[in-house]
């Protein structure tokens, strides 16, 4: 059933790695990248994630159906999206502290409910493979992918256009750059920034969804590994482009397959050391990317993390 | 009184930093036991619960207290940096480092025992912390690199780091199925306190409290931070040394985290080992903002949070609830004292200037 | 608060306790009564008790001591290895009057077990894997299982339904306890083929589900077609081994139910023996050995069934082997062998029989493993 395929494992895997893994990063950075579009930022997308994995988990298993499941999370990430957007509307409070708070509550409310979870099967998210016409497993393998990675390329070149070439697009973009400029216009600002926010959860909800009902595929509460905060700091190295955040997700994902493919060739040492290599490499493009003096290029104007 | 008697107008103004908090809380736990009823479970037999295990007998003090320390440092680390409108989550990273910073000094000077051995043992963890977030508040200062997300990311990298050292070149050979650095020796360990079973960390911890008191009311570098707290472009154009104030602050919030680690592994662990990272660097964070990083405040916060973990055991065995439910009450706290910021200002019985109603102040507060 | 304070007030409660309590405590006094002590029992588990594995294991145990009369069982889940653990012990002494703790995890036991035990001294405290040597507390047990050899079982299921002649290991950490079960399972497949290599890829943590998904497809792009784990929780790697088309043995628990085709067959505690006999041994005023141990023939392990991919040779193989380990003294560590370093591990004619306590601190990996002991 498989080809001895030697060191090409390495890159093979990072593939393979970059498409798997890289799912919930990628709808996790376009939700906080249209929240932060309209300017607000959400750290707790980390426990919209880890509440959505739960709900779509539990969903999915008491239906029988899946995408019931990956509904269940959407709702439950635009649920969480809500509140956010609610509580960072009230003058004087801090963002970003109302976002670790939400993490804290997403995660103790999904372990709180996912308790029951923990052991039962549920069924899976189907999958397209893509590389059927190779004849080697590992290829195939690779290239096994699923619908929701389908749906979120879709969904990244969609937000692209949406936010180049509509009203839509360009009302979110007036919110996220300036207050007043937005108010001039006689748009609602609050109530633009809250509808992003909510739907920024949402796509969080489906990226823990993916976690637990594809890849791994179980809900414990040990699954996310940061996926939600990572995501944030991708954004900000995508510029705020949704297509770059697909690029951003694609390198998360392969950087993280790094460690395990480099130790089934036998590069053994050091492995703690590659399995931080997601955010070593974050870090260092986050400091290439930055600047002490100006703004951003593409940064929301009235984003707090920025300013 | 009269209403407009000077002393009476500051006791209002000064009651509303003391209530609106506490305000919050009750709001916060009154949320929870809803949270609780919705479950079936009844509030009144938990907080009963949480009252006997946390705070009812001498044991369930000691186990709240010594859960409490960890708490104050790594509170610290928040706080700190907070003062400059800098939000350092990362913790974490410099509480596990300081840990494997004070097992390699005890491996490397095995005589240095005693007081002098401890408080030298402490600033090595304490340099390793300071370096650790130093570098956030210089990254942010240098490249500006948002230091929330920057200290998350070194967190993840600095428990990498630890793991990496503790199995790997600091590996004590003969710790078998729980790969851990070479234990100290007893008299490089950090006792109890007399007659308690509470280690030293506690009174580290709020020793450290009042100095960073001291520091932030009584100083000039105080002074200065709670100037360029909230507005660092503005305090760049007055003149402040913004960036030995970020660097500065952010270093020394990671020295207490990284002290933190001491105590862990000279009070607790004896070794250095992955069991460095439980989780304290995150509670420190809700600590901090429960306190509204007022250093004082950090420390009854602490010994609240570690009374409600100290009893989630036993509300475990008794009611039956999963061991997230504390994570759900802190959860709830936390956001209904975030929200509660809104209030400063807008309730009338604090602030006197609303006191007399005229056509003006209506409009204000409607 | 001290031991004699506490003791007075346990006894207050057990006579406060009604008829039973009254029963229980004049039993004690007339100890040649065949009557059995009533008993509370803690149990603590670092992780969640139905993971599929290591917790379940001990949990299931737990269960089934619930059913025997006069049994009191107090359960903590997610219970990190810090001065948590001391503290929750000590809240099950203080709150539920525990006569009897089995904090599960290994972690727990150097300093908390031990300094605990040094305080409460008329506790029993029963931990599993640790080595307990005579200058540790006497109220101190340490049992364990040999397991390894559930894992060599697993290597010769593995061996006979392998045809890439490489077989993989989802690891979390390179210490001796899964060192042995990674050296057992490639020395099983090498009974049935000795020119087959075991692969082993360490995720560095006991419970890092994409971790362990991740490592599973590494093995399985590198050519393996069994893949059997030491991780906290299998669930991940097995049914990630199995959707790839990977036959699976089993770790810990029974995880057939997870891939009922590709299932070989698995190592598993037995742990619901094991505690019986433990809970029984103190309800009847005698003691448990402080060093604690024991493998199939006593049943502190067993296999899952074998799966219906398990041919009629391998079958065969399997029972007689098993019928072999069951008459004690099987040694899988058979001289003359050397580490996949090349170093010798033992001589021609040294044998490391299943209870040789050196095992307990191997160290390296045998030659045909992939793979390096250092971090």
């Amino acid at each position: 059933m498989t080809t001895d395929i030697g060191l090409w494992g390495v890159p093979l895997a990072i593939i393979g790695g970059a498409i798997r893994v890289s799912t919930p990063f990628l709808f996790v950075s376009l939700g906080e990248c249209l929240t932060e579009r309209s300017g607000r930022i959400n750290l707790g997308l980390e426990g919209t994630l880890v509440f959505g994995a739960m709900s779509g988990y539990a969903t999915a298993y008491l239906t029988g159906s899946p995408w019931l499941g990956v509904l269940a999370a959407a709702i439950c990430g635009f649920g969480f999206g809500l509140v956010h957007g609610w509580i960072c509307a009230l003058p004087r409070v801090n963002d970003i502290a109302v976002g670790i708070a939400l993490m804290l509550f997403g995660m103790g409310l999904a372990f709180f409910f996912g308790k029951p979870f923990i052991q039962p099967v549920a069924p899976d998210l189907p999958t397209i493979n893509l590389g059927a016409w190779s004849d080697i497993p590992q290829i195939q393998a690779a290239l096994k992918i699923n619908v929701l990675f389908i749906i979120g390329i879709v969904l990244a070149v969609t937000m692209a256009w949406m936010f180049r070439n509509t009203q839509l697009g360009l009302t979110i973009r007036v919110v996220g750059d300036s207050d007043a400029a937005a108010r001039a216009m006689g748009l609602k600002t609050n109530r633009i920034r809250f509808l992003s926010t909510a739907c920024g959860g949402a796509l969080a909800g489906i990226g823990g969804a993916y976690l637990s009902l594809y890849y791994p595929g179980s809900w414990n509460e040990g699954l996310s590994s940061g996926q939600g905060l990572m995501a944030v700091a991708l954004v900000i190295f995508a510029r705020w482009n949704p297509l770059n955040c697909f690029w951003a997700a694609l390198l998360f994902g392969g950087a993280g397959a790094l460690g395990p493919a480099l130790q089934s060739i036998g590069i053994t040492q050091g492995y703690y050391l590659f399995y931080a290599a997601p955010y070593v490499l974050t870090l260092a493009l986050l400091i290439a990317t930055s600047s002490p003096s100006k703004a951003l290029t593409g940064a929301p104007g009235a984003l707090s993390i920025t300013r | 009184m009269p209403l407009d008697s000077p002393l009476l107008q500051h006791l209002a103004r000064r009651s509303e930093a003391i209530a609106i908090p506490l305000i919050a809380l009750a709001a916060g736990f009154i949320l929870f036991a809803l949270f609780l009823l919705l479950q079936g479970q009844s509030p009144a037999n938990y907080f009963a619960l949480v009252y006997k295990a946390g705070f009812g007998t001498a044991f369930s003090w000691q186990n709240t207290l010594t859960r409490a320390s960890p708490l104050i440092l790594a509170a610290l680390c928040v706080a700190l940096p907070a003062r400059l409108g800098l939000i350092v989550i990362g913790g974490e990273g410099a509480i596990v480092l300081g840990g494997v910073a004070a097992s390699a000094f005890a491996m490397f000077f095995p005589g240095a025992t005693g007081l002098v051995g401890l408080l030298l043992m402490g600033a090595s963890a304490a340099a390793m912390g300071a370096l650790w977030i130093g570098l956030i508040g210089l990254m942010r200062y240098g490249r500006g690199v948002n230091e929330t997300i920057s200290s998350l990311l070194m967190a993840y990298i600095g428990v990498a780091l630890m793991n990496h050292l503790v199995e790997g070149p600091l590996r004590d050979p003969s710790s078998l199925n729980k790969p851990a650095t070479y234990p100290l020796s007893a008299e490089q360990r950090l006792g109890s306190l007399p007659g308690l079973d509470i280690h030293w960390g506690l009174v580290i911890g709020i020793v450290s409290c009042f100095l960073v008191w001291i520091l932030m009311t009584y100083t000039r570098w105080g002074f200065s931070a709670r100037v360029a707290g909230g507005n660092v472009r503005a305090a760049q154009v007055q003149g402040l040394p913004v960036g030995i104030l970020i660097v500065g602050f952010t270093a020394l919030g990671g020295a207490f985290a990284g002290l933190a680690g001491m105590v862990e592994v000279a009070a607790v662990h004896g070794t250095a080992n992955a069991s460095l990272a439980s989780g304290y660097g995150y509670t420190g964070i809700l600590v901090a903002f429960l306190a509204r990083h007022n250093p004082l405040v950090i420390i009854p916060v602490a010994v609240l949070l570690g009374g409600f973990e100290a009893a989630n055991g036993l509300v475990q065995r008794r009611m039956d609830l999963p061991d997230a439910t504390v994570l759900v009450l802190q959860g709830f706290v936390f956001i209904s004292i975030l929200i509660s910021e809104t209030l400063y200002g807008r309730i009338r019985l604090f602030n006197p200037e609303h006191w007399k109603i005229t056509p003006a102040t209506m409009r204000e507060n409607s | 608060m001290t031991t004699k304070k506490r003791l007075s007030r346990r006894s207050f409660l057990k006579n406060s306790a009604g008829v039973a309590g009254m029963v229980a405590f004049s039993s004690s006094l007339l100890p040649r009564l065949a009557q059995a002590k009533d008993l509370t029992v803690g149990f603590i588990y670092v992780g969640a008790k139905d993971d599929y594995g290591y917790n379940q294991s001990h949990a299931e145990g737990a269960a089934a001591i619930k059913k025997l009369g006069g049994i009191t069982v107090v359960e903590e889940e997610n219970v990190p290895e810090s001065v948590e653990v001391l503290k929750t012990m000590e809240s099950m002494i203080n709150f539920d009057s525990v006569d009897l703790l089995f904090p599960t995890s290994f972690g727990y036991f150097d300093p908390f077990v031990l300094q605990l035990a040094s305080k409460y001294k008329d506790l029993r405290f029963e931990h599993c894997g640790g080595l307990w040597s005579p200058e540790h507390p006497k109220n101190v047990g340490s049992y364990f299982g040999y397991i390894g050899m559930g894992q060599y079982l697993n290597g010769i299921a593995a061996g006979h339904a392998s045809k890439s002649k490489k077989i993989g290991f989802v690891a979390a950490k390179p210490i001796p306890q899964v060192l042995l079960n990674i050296n057992s399972f490639l020395l099983g497949a090498r009974s049935v083929d000795p020119s087959i290599t075991c692969q082993v890829i360490f995720t560095g943590e006991w419970s890092l589900a994409v971790k362990e998904a991740e490592a599973t497809n590494a093995l399985i792009d590198q050519g393996a077609d069994v893949i059997t784990c030491h991780v906290d929780g299998p669930k991940v790697v097995i049914e990630t081994a199995a959707g790839r088309g990977a036959y699976v043995c089993g770790y810990h628990a029974n995880q057939s139910t997870l891939a009922p085709e590709k299932y070989l067959t698995g190592a598993e505690w037995n742990w619901a023996n094991v505690y019986t006999n433990m809970v029984q041994t103190v309800q009847a005023g005698n003691t448990i050995p402080n060093f604690h141990r024991g493998g199939l023939a006593e049943g502190f392990i067993k296999m899952s069934p074998l799966g219906p991919a398990v041919s009629d040779t391998a079958r065969k193989q399997f029972e007689e082997t098993q019928a072999k380990i069951l008459k004690g003294n099987y040694a899988v560590i058979q001289g003359p062998m050397k580490d996949n370093k090349g170093n010798l591990i033992a001589k021609a004619g040294e044998s490391f029989v299943e209870t040789d306590v050196a095992l307990e601190s191997m160290d390296y990996l045998v030659e045909g493993v992939i793979g390096s002991t250092s971090s």
